[in-house]
C-alpha cells in the first residue's frame, strides 16, 4: 500500500492449480462412489481406487506447489507485501475453519437446548411427546433416544482431561518454538517444535484410545443418537485437524533441520503455529461444551 | 471518486499472452481467469436454462406430458443448483477477477495460483453434479435447498455425489473469496484508501466476507446430510433426538447470506453504471458503503424468515419478521441513491444503462414482494407457492442476472477492445425485458391463487397463467442466444474501442488502453 513500490511477485504460470483441481475432482467423485458402494455393499471397489488416485494426485500437487514456493521464497522473490497477502490469506482460511466448526457446535446447541427438549414436551410440544414419543424424557447427554437406542455418556475426567492439558501445553511449546525462531535461537526452536510434535502425537493416540473405550465399553457409537453424532463429528473433525496440524509441524521440523526460516522470514512456520493455536482453541471449546457441561 | 496523476500508458508495455491450451490450464493472470469464469458461467447459464425450459414445457399444460415427476424434481433441483453455484456466483467472481485489480491499481490478484485453482475446481464439481443425473435412481431431486428428510431418508443413491460436489464448489468459493478480500485489503495502489474505492470493490469486499463466513456452514450442512443418509447419524431424525427443522436452521444460516452474496456485487455494478450514463457522480457514496455493510450484518439475523411455517415459538417469528423488514431500510437507501444520481443527470440509454434501469425497477419489485413475504401471518399463505418463485426470480433474474448483463455490456469494450453491436444489444435488452416480465409477473397471481411450487402437474384453473408463463420462459431463453451472438461478434471484431468508451465513466480501469493489456499496473498508479 502506501509507500510500497517494490515489485509484487506474480508467477508466470504454474501447472499445480490444474493438477490440484483434478485431484480434488477425483477425490470428490471417488469419495462419492465409495460411500455409495458402502451403502449398497458392492465390493468391486473402483470408487475407492478413484479416491486413492485423487489423494495421490493431491499429494503430488502439494509437494510440487510447496516446493516451488519454498524455492521462490528462498530465492528472495517475495516482498513484504506478498508476506502480508499470505498472512491475511491464512487468517481468513482459519476464520472459514472456525465457521465450519460453528455449524457443528450450532447443531450441538440446537439439539441439546431445543430439539431434545421439545421431543420431551417442552414449550408447546406436550402432544408431540404424548402422541409421537410417549415416555420419552428429555435429558442431556441423551443416553436414551426417543427411538429407544441407549448408550452411556463420556465423562470428562481421565482421558479427555489429560488430552486438554496436553494440547494446552503444546500450544505453549509451539509458542516457545516461535519465540526461539524470532530470537534466532535454533536450539530452542528445534527442541520446542519437537516437543510440540510429540505432544500432538500423544493427543492423537489418546483420542484413538478414547474412541476404542467409547465403542467397546460405553456402547457410544456414531449412530447412538444425536449425542453420539455431535460427540463423534466434533471430536472427529477436530482430530482430523490435529492430524493435519501435526503433519504441518513435522514438515516445519524438517525444514528447520535443513536450515530454513529466518527471524523475519518464516511465513510457513507462522501459519503452522497459528493453525496449531486454532485447533487448540477449538479443543478447549469442545472440552467445555461436549464433555464438561 | 479517484483520479490518476500522470500518463499511464508508458508503463503498460504490451506483453504478449502465452498461447495454446496450456495458457488457460496453467495461467495465473487475473484477466485470463476472469474470462474463464465468465465463459463457464455463461455455459452453466445455458445448461441451467435448458432445465428451466424442460420445467416450463412440462408445465405448459396441466397433466403429465413430457417427463415423469421424479425427473421433473431433478430438473427443478439441478436448475437451482446450477444457476446459483454455476451461473451467478462464478459470473460475479469472473467480474471480480477482471475488474478489481484494475479498479484498485493492482498488478494482479494477491494469490494468483490459488486463483486458477479456484476456477478449475468448478468444471469438475459440475461435471460430477450433472453426471449424477444419469445414474441409476437419478440425481438430486430434493430441491436446491435439499431439506431433510427429502435429502436423507427419501433421496436417491447418488446423493453422496451431490454432497461431495457441493463440498468442492465450497472450497472453490472460499478460496476465491479469500483471494478477493486479500487483494482488496493488501493490493490497493498508493492513495487508494477505502473510501475512494469504487463501489463494486466495496460490495465485493463485503460479499467475500459473507462467503468465507457461510460457505463452511453449507459444508457442515451437506456433511450432516451425508452422515445421516449413509452413516447412521440422526441430526435430522427425531427418533435419534435430532430435528428436521434443525436442517432448515443450518441451511438458511448459510442460505440467507447467500442471497446477499448473489445481489451485493450487483449493487456495485449498478452503482458504477448509473453515474456513468447520468454523467453525474454517484449520489451518497458513503451511505452506499454503510448500507452495504448494514445489509451484510442483518443478513446473519434473518434466516428463519424462510421457515415461518415450520414450527417456531411466536417470539422467534416476531423477531425474524421485524429483522427482515429492517433490511428494506438500507436497501431503500440504495434505490434512493440510484434514483437521486439520475435526478437532473444528462442521461443516455446505451445497453448497459438500459439493463441497469431495468434492474432498479425490477429488483425493487422483487424487494417489495420480499417485504410481503416477510410478514409472518401473510407468509403462512404465500409459503411454498408460486408467489415465492416469482419473488426470488425477480431478484435473481431481473436482479442479479440483469446486472451481470449490464456489467458485460459496460466492460466488453475494455475486455475485447471492440464496441459491441449497440443495435443487437438493445434488441437483446428489449426481448429480455418483455419476456422476463411475461415469464415471472403472472407467477405472482398463480401463487396468490394457491398454486404450489415444485409440482409437475396442477389444477385446471392455473392452466392459462401457466401457458403465458411458459411462453415468456421460452422467449426469455431464446433471447439469451442474442447475447451470445453479441459477445462472439464483439470478441471477433467491431468498431475500435477507445480507452474510455463511456463519456461519464470513472475509475482506474478506463485509464488503461482497450483491450486492457495482458499485465496492467505492474507499477502502481498514484491515486489522488
Amino acid at each position: 500500500m502506501a509507500t510500497q513500490h517494490e515489485k509484487y511477485y506474480v508467477p508466470a504460470s504454474s501447472p499445480w492449480p490444474i493438477v490440484g483441481a483434478i485431484g480434488l475432482g477425483l477425490i470428490a467423485f471417488g469419495a462419492g462412489h465409495t460411500v455409495i458402494d458402502m451403502k449398497n455393499e458392492t465390493v468391486d471397489g473402483w470408487g475407492r481406487n478413484v479416491l486413492w488416485g485423487g489423494i495421490a494426485v493431491m499429494l503430488i500437487m502439494l509437494f510440487g506447489w510447496f516446493r516451488d514456493q519454498i524455492n521462490e521464497s528462498m530465492g528472495g522473490l517475495y516482498s513484504p507485501q506478498l508476506g502480508h497477502s499470505y498472512r491475511q490469506g491464512m487468517s481468513w482460511f482459519i476464520f472459514s475453519e472456525i465457521m465450519f466448526f460453528a455449524a457443528f457446535f450450532g447443531a450441538l446447541f440446537y439439539a441439546r437446548v431445543i430439539a431434545v427438549e421439545w421431543l420431551g414436551g417442552a414449550s408447546n410440544n406436550a402432544m408431540t411427546n404424548e402422541v409421537l414419543w410417549p415416555g420419552f424424557e428429555a435429558m442431556w447427554p441423551l443416553t436414551e433416544t426417543p427411538g429407544g437406542t441407549t448408550t452411556q455418556a463420556m465423562g470428562w475426567m481421565g482421558l479427555p482431561l489429560y488430552n486438554t492439558i496436553i494440547l494446552v501445553i503444546s500450544s505453549f511449546t509451539c509458542h516457545f518454538a516461535h519465540v526461539g525462531l524470532e530470537k534466532n535461537n535454533r536450539k530452542q526452536l528445534t527442541l520446542f517444535l519437537g516437543i510440540t510434535i510429540v505432544l500432538g502425537c500423544i493427543f492423537l493416540y489418546l483420542q484413538g484410545a478414547e474412541y476404542v473405550h467409547a465403542y467397546r465399553d460405553l456402547g457410544l457409537t456414531l449412530s447412538s443418537g444425536v449425542y453420539g453424532n455431535t460427540f463423534y463429528m466434533l471430536t472427529g473433525f477436530h482430530g482430523m485437524h490435529v492430524t493435519l496440524g501435526t503433519i504441518m509441524l513435522i514438515v516445519m521440523f524438517f525444514r528447520v533441520l535443513k536450515g530454513h526460516f529466518t527471524p523475519d522470514n518464516h511465513f510457513a512456520f507462522q501459519a503452522t503455529s497459528w493453525y496449531w493455536h486454532f485447533v487448540d482453541v477449538v479443543w478447549v471449546c469442545l472440552f467445555i461444551f461436549v464433555y464438561v457441561i | 471518486m479517484s483520479t490518476v496523476v500522470g500518463e499511464m500508458d508508458h508503463q503498460d508495455h504490451h506483453h504478449h499472452a502465452p498461447s495454446g491450451i496450456t495458457r488457460w490450464l496453467f495461467t495465473t493472470n487475473h484477466k485470463d481467469i476472469g474470462s474463464m469464469y465468465l465463459w463457464f458461467s455463461f455455459i452453466m447459464f445455458l445448461v441451467g436454462g435448458s432445465m428451466a425450459m424442460v420445467i416450463r414445457a412440462e408445465l405448459f399444460q396441466p397433466g403429465l406430458q413430457l417427463v415423469d415427476p421424479h425427473f421433473f424434481n431433478q430438473m427443478t433441483t439441478v436448475h437451482g443448483l446450477t444457476m446459483v453455484f454455476g451461473a451467478v456466483m462464478p459470473a460475479f467472481t469472473g467480474l471480480a477477477n477482471w475488474m478489481i485489480p484494475m479498479m484498485i491499481g493492482a498488478p494482479d490478484m494477491a494469490l494468483p495460483r490459488m486463483n486458477n485453482w479456484s476456477f478449475w475446481i468448478l468444471p469438475f464439481a459440475f461435471a460430477i453434479l450433472l453426471a449424477s443425473l444419469f445414474m441409476e435412481g437419478g440425481g438430486p431431486a430434493f430441491g436446491w435447498t435439499f431439506y431433510a428428510p427429502l435429502s436423507t431418508t427419501y433421496s436417491s443413491d447418488s446423493t453422496a455425489l451431490f454432497v461431495f460436489s457441493v463440498h468442492i464448489m465450497g472450497i472453490s468459493s472460499i478460496m476465491g473469496a479469500i483471494n478477493v478480500i486479500v487483494t482488496i485489503m493488501n493490493m490497493r495502489a498508493p492513495g487508494m484508501n477505502y473510501m475512494k474505492m469504487p463501489l463494486f470493490v466495496w460490495t465485493w469486499l463485503i460479499t467475500a466476507f459473507l462467503l468465507i463466513a457461510v460457505m463452511p456452514v453449507l459444508a457442515g450442512a451437506v456433511t450432516m446430510v451425508l452422515t445421516d443418509k449413509y452413516f447412521g447419524t440422526s441430526f435430522f431424525d427425531a427418533a435419534g433426538g435430532g430435528d428436521p427443522v434443525m436442517f432448515q436452521h443450518i441451511f438458511w444460516f448459510f442460505g440467507h447470506p447467500e442471497v446477499y452474496i448473489m445481489i451485493l456485487p450487483s449493487f456495485g455494478i449498478i452503482s458504477a453504471i448509473i453515474p456513468a450514463f447520468s454523467r453525474k457522480p454517484l449520489f451518497g457514496y458513503s451511505s452506499m458503503v454503510y448500507a452495504t455493510g448494514a445489509i451484510a450484518i442483518l443478513s446473519f439475523l434473518v434466516w428463519a424468515h424462510h421457515m415461518f411455517t415450520t414450527g417456531m415459538p411466536v417470539a422467534a417469528e416476531m423477531f425474524f419478521m421485524y429483522a427482515t423488514m429492517l433490511i428494506s431500510v438500507p436497501t431503500g437507501v440504495k434505490v434512493f441513491n440510484w434514483v437521486a444520481t439520475m435526478w437532473r443527470g444528462s442521461i443516455t440509454f446505451e445497453t448497459p444503462m438500459l439493463f441497469a434501469l431495468a434492474f432498479v425497477i425490477l429488483f425493487t419489485i422483487g424487494g417489495f414482494s420480499g417485504l410481503m413475504l416477510a410478514i409472518t401471518p401473510v407468509d403462512f399463505q404465500y409459503h411454498d407457492t408460486y408467489f415465492v418463485v416469482a419473488h426470488f426470480h425477480y431478484v435473481l433474474v431481473s436482479g442479479a442476472i440483469f446486472s451481470i448483463m449490464a456489467a458485460a455490456y459496460y466492460w466488453l469494450p475494455k475486455w475485447t477492445g471492440h464496441m459491441y453491436d449497440e443495435k443487437l444489444g438493445r434488441l437483446h435488452f428489449w426481448c429480455s425485458l418483455i419476456s422476463v416480465n411475461v415469464l415471472f409477473f403472472p407467477m405472482h397471481f398463480a401463487g396468490l391463487a394457491g398454486m404450489p411450487r415444485r409440482i409437475p402437474d396442477y389444477s385446471l384453473q392455473f392452466a392459462d397463467i401457466n401457458q403465458i408463463v411458459s411462453i415468456g420462459g421460452f422467449a426469455f431463453g431464446l433471447s439469451q442466444l442474442i447475447f451470445l451472438w453479441v459477445v462472439i461478434k464483439c470478441v471477433k471484431g467491431g468498431e475500435k474501442a477507445p480507452a474510455k468508451p463511456w463519456e461519464g465513466a470513472e475509475g482506474l480501469e478506463w485509464t488503461v488502453p482497450s483491450p486492457a493489456p495482458y499485465h496492467t499496473f505492474e507499477t502502481p498508479p498514484e491515486v489522488k
